[in-house]
């Protein structure tokens, strides 16, 4: 079974129904299946923080978001997931694609994959790195752990894992 | 008319209505003017009260009311391509445009100089954008809100604030009482 497949199954077993996107290479498949799945509103942001205010506006109208993005992100939402996700206690699935790991083509990505770590544990935000495909099992179990406890998670999955696309 | 002076001609209109208050002295004034448990105060977060005031309406069937002011609609531009391609017929997007950043001292924008939010709003695709005067703000809120569409308003007004609190109410407490007027 296609990652692909097996994180589309733990979206919906979680009734997940609402997901905001900005897309990566390594994300293209599983967006795909999130336009197409019939339960959930997907609706693509023009930068993550923007995104964070769509999940949490829908958040308080009772649906249960994510949002799925790169690691690059993680530099443009430190000020949304502290005074709005942490501030407020909103729970955020973070499905992230982590670029600069082992099988990077580009240099560049790797200047924020060094520090995508550092910076989620400075947040105190627990994480969760998919290596190999069969990590994605554990999905189905992050995001209810997520949505209990009212907080952010962050999934990073890196090159590696995606092989199994 | 300053912002305060708006708000005050508003309430009658959007006291029991879902509102997201943009952070600082919006948030603020609305807090001193009608604390509402339907009032979301942005605390922190500069930028975002028109993307959650999107998800809101889009999570579920209430009026929504997003007031924001210029300098956030500014630093959140990706907002209005997002706003026009997922239509929401219960949201209204309030933007107080008063031309200045007035909870840090009232530096002038951009929007009080050559750039038209109403002309970008609608250069985004927003199908229903209205802009009007400070002293028109009542029947254009109530028209929108009477209405079955979209609507964006730019309500333009004079640069000013009054004295304020900041807001003291835990931001669970805020979000709690909040989502139980959502659900009810």
């Amino acid at each position: 079974m296609s990652v692909n497949d097996v994180i589309m199954d733990a979206l919906v077993e979680n009734k997940v129904d609402f997901v905001t996107t900005v897309p990566c290479k390594q994300l293209a498949g599983v967006i795909e299946k999130i336009d197409e799945a019939p339960d959930i509103y997907h609706i693509p942001a023009n930068r993550e923080d923007e995104g964070m205010g769509l999940c949490a506006g829908a958040y308080l109208g009772g649906k249960r978001p994510a949002i799925i993005m790169q690691n690059t992100a993680i530099g443009v939402t430190i000020n949304s997931l502290t005074t709005l996700i942490q501030f407020y206690r909103m729970p955020l699935p973070m499905l992230i694609s982590y670029r600069g790991e082992v099988g990077e083509p580009v240099a560049c990505q790797v200047e924020m994959a060094v520090h995508t770590k550092a910076l989620l544990n400075q947040l105190s935000i627990p994480i969760y790195h998919f290596h190999k495909p069969e990590d994605a099992d554990e999905l189905t179990d992050i995001l209810s752990y997520c949505y209990m406890s009212k907080k952010p998670v962050a999934v990073l999955m890196d090159a590696t894992f995606w092989k199994g696309a | 008319m300053i912002r305060s002076d708006v708000l005050k001609t508003l309430i009658p209109l959007i006291s029991e209505q879902l509102l997201v208050t943009n952070i600082g002295l919006p948030s603020q004034e609305m807090h001193l003017l009608d604390d509402q448990p339907s009032n979301f105060y942005m605390l922190g977060t500069m930028g975002l009260a028109s993307s959650i005031g999107l998800g809101l309406a889009l999570a579920q069937d209430k009026k929504v009311i997003a007031l924001d002011g210029d300098g956030s609609v500014l630093m959140n531009f990706g907002t209005l391509p997002t706003i026009a391609n997922n239509v929401a017929s219960n949201f209204i997007l309030l933007i107080i445009d008063n031309g200045s950043y007035g909870s840090t001292g009232d530096q002038p924008t951009y929007s009080g100089m050559k750039t038209s939010l109403s002309d970008v709003a609608t250069a985004c695709g927003c199908d229903h954008v209205v802009e009007c005067q400070a002293e028109d703000a009542f029947d254009t809120v109530k028209a929108a809100l009477e209405g079955d569409q979209m609507t964006i308003i730019v309500c333009k007004c004079e640069s000013g604030n009054i004295k304020v609190p900041v807001i003291d109410i835990d931001p669970v407490v805020i979000k709690d009482r909040f989502m139980k007027v959502v659900q009810s």
